[in-house]
């Protein structure tokens, strides 16, 4: 994904311009329960922990390790320059909490499942893409 | 606790033509299919009072991936429906045969007429497989679960089950040299499949040095697009006695759904949504992995086909890489046939409903070249990966 131009965009909605929006303030940005503290993510209006529906926009540390990763070498679409590296990001606060992203800063041979990662965003107006890079 | 799905039988099977770029029209595809399967039941279609279908009919989706919905089939063969159901949220694509089974079960059809075509070959033209949201230009925004993924580039389910397959990789010491005997059995098979698309020898050294699609997967472990339809007539039992052919009875189903219905949140990312499947249908059947002699599950990717044996119990949980590399136990004449026709890597994507065709033929012993000796008594079929999974156990007689 070095190519920025070939990144397809989210569409903004009320539900989840907290998460694509958080990195212009440098925040990587969940829903959390208000009750129990669970963090939640994709977004949803009611706790999967305890069913509360009082959630809050809060701001998570951004620090994480690589819980598994691909390294796509496939274009999937014209211009889409590869080879680029997708992972899965457990985040730090919570086990199972997840984020879909892509590691940078990084050589594709060097990427190591368990190691740490921070955030890091992407400007694509209107939106900030979640980004990881190795965090050593 | 009555299992209920033993009322229902597998009575009749058809497939249309299969092959790359068919360029035809896939509606005639799928009349083909459902007219075979219709007088292979020894049936006629004033007998059908059901149709099931996955994924139903879409106004949008993949280039190909749905070629004929519901209510387009009760009307090119004019069918009197008292039950019908097309959709795509179903426990895999074989949950179509599934709510068949439980309509026949219920007494709301005798007999229910079930299809998927695809014409993904045709509908894709000649070039490489597009990525989600392809073709949407600047103005394209993801929204809903692929707005997860896309920005990332992670534009197919190449890239989701990769990543499942490389904390498999990781956690159990899973290697490609063991991945590699899904494909490479799989194209064994389909050289006795004369309908299979790929059938000519492959070595493991062309596999490890083939084109790397999205890493651990290589072109190899990539099914093949097909235009093609399957079809399958499922009866009550009652009104299954007399028909013309050997009487499938299915023995039981999974279809559970209990892990976080999602490629990167789901619980355990070494395997996926069919490990409930798998385990609800042992709850419901006295019979045993142990006692099945052919298993035909989906292999979309080969780290599927994987996960499947071992959520099934074939092999224990992380023990599926070891399991595969004694080639013998899934060859042909093996301890337990897996993909006796190729699988959806050789034989083509006829998407799930290949594999409950390929069951019912080897118990029936109609598979010719590829038939399983000493009329296999029991087999399984799996279909579906990533978020959804369902299963059938059929029995001969
Ligand atoms: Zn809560």
């Amino acid at each position: 994904m070095a190519d920025h131009l070939t990144r397809l965009l989210p569409a903004l909605t009320p539900e989840n311009q907290h998460f694509w929006t958080g990195g212009a303030r440098g925040r990587l940005q969940l829903l959390g329960c208000v009750r129990c503290r669970h963090l939640i993510h994709p977004p949803a209006p009611v706790c999967p922990e305890c069913l509360s529906r009082n959630l809050e926009v809060a701001a998570v540390s951004g620090q994480g390790i690589v819980h598994t990763f691909t390294v796509n070498h496939q274009p999937w679409y014209p211009g889409m320059a590869t080879p680029f590296v997708v992972a899965i990001v457990e985040l730090a606060e919570q086990p199972g909490l997840r984020l879909t992203t892509n590691l940078v800063n990084c050589a594709v041979d060097q990427v190591k499942i368990g190691m740490p990662v921070r955030v890091l965003f992407e400007n694509r107006d209107p939106v900030w893409i979640p980004l990881f890079e190795p965090a050593f | 606790m009555e299992v209920l799905e033993r009322r229902a039988a597998i009575t009749g099977i058809g497939q249309s033509e299969v092959g790359r770029r068919l360029g035809r029209d896939p509606m005639a595809l799928t009349v083909d299919a459902c007219l075979d399967a219709i007088a292979d039941a020894g049936l006629t279609r004033a007998d059908i009072d059901g149709l099931s279908t996955y994924p139903g009919a879409m106004l949008s989706g993949a280039p190909g991936f749905s070629g004929a919905g519901i209510t387009d089939v009760q009307d090119a063969l004019r069918l009197n429906l008292n039950w019908y159901c097309g959709g795509i949220e179903f426990p895999g694509q074989l949950g179509a045969v599934i709510n068949a089974c439980m309509a026949v079960a219920t007494g709301l059809a005798n007999h229910v007429l079930c299809f998927r075509t695809v014409w993904e070959s045709t509908a894709q033209g000649g070039g490489r497989r597009a990525g989600i949201g392809a073709g949407g230009g600047g103005s394209f925004r993801a929204s809903g679960t692929m707005q997860w993924t896309l920005p990332y580039g992670a534009a197919s389910a190449a890239n989701w089950i990769a990543m499942m397959a490389q904390r498999h990789f990781h956690e159990y010491g899973t290697t490609r040299e063991q991945l590699a005997w899904i494909a490479l059995n799989a194209r064994r098979n389909a050289a006795r499949n004369p309908k299979a698309i790929y059938r000519e020898p492959l070595r493991l050294e062309q596999y490890l040095a083939a084109r790397i699609i999205s890493t651990p997967f290589v072109l190899y472990d990539c099914d093949v697009p097909v235009d093609g339809s399957t079809a399958f007539v499922v009866s009550r039992r009652e009104r299954a006695r007399d028909l013309r052919s050997p009487l499938i009875g299915v023995e039981a189903v999974g279809c559970a759904l209990h892990g976080r219905p999602s490629w990167d949140q789901f619980d355990d990312l070494t395997t996926m949504a069919l490990r409930d499947a798998a385990k609800m249908l042992w709850t419901r059947t006295d019979l045993r992995p142990g006692d099945v002699d052919v298993a035909e599950l989906y292999d979309g990717f080969s780290f599927i086909a994987l996960c499947w044996l071992e959520a099934l119990g074939f092999c224990r949980q992380g023990e599926g890489g070891a399991f595969l590399e004694a080639i013998a136990r899934i060859a042909l004449d093996g301890e337990i046939p897996l993909n006796t026709h190729g699988g959806q890597l050789s034989a083509g994507r006829l998407h799930g409903f290949g594999f409950l065709h390929e069951a019912v033929v080897q118990l029936r012993g109609e598979g010719g070249e590829r038939q399983v000796a000493g009329t296999p008594a029991v087999a399984i079929a799996g279909a579906g990966g990533g978020p959804l999974g369902g299963c059938l156990l059929l029995t001969r007689g």
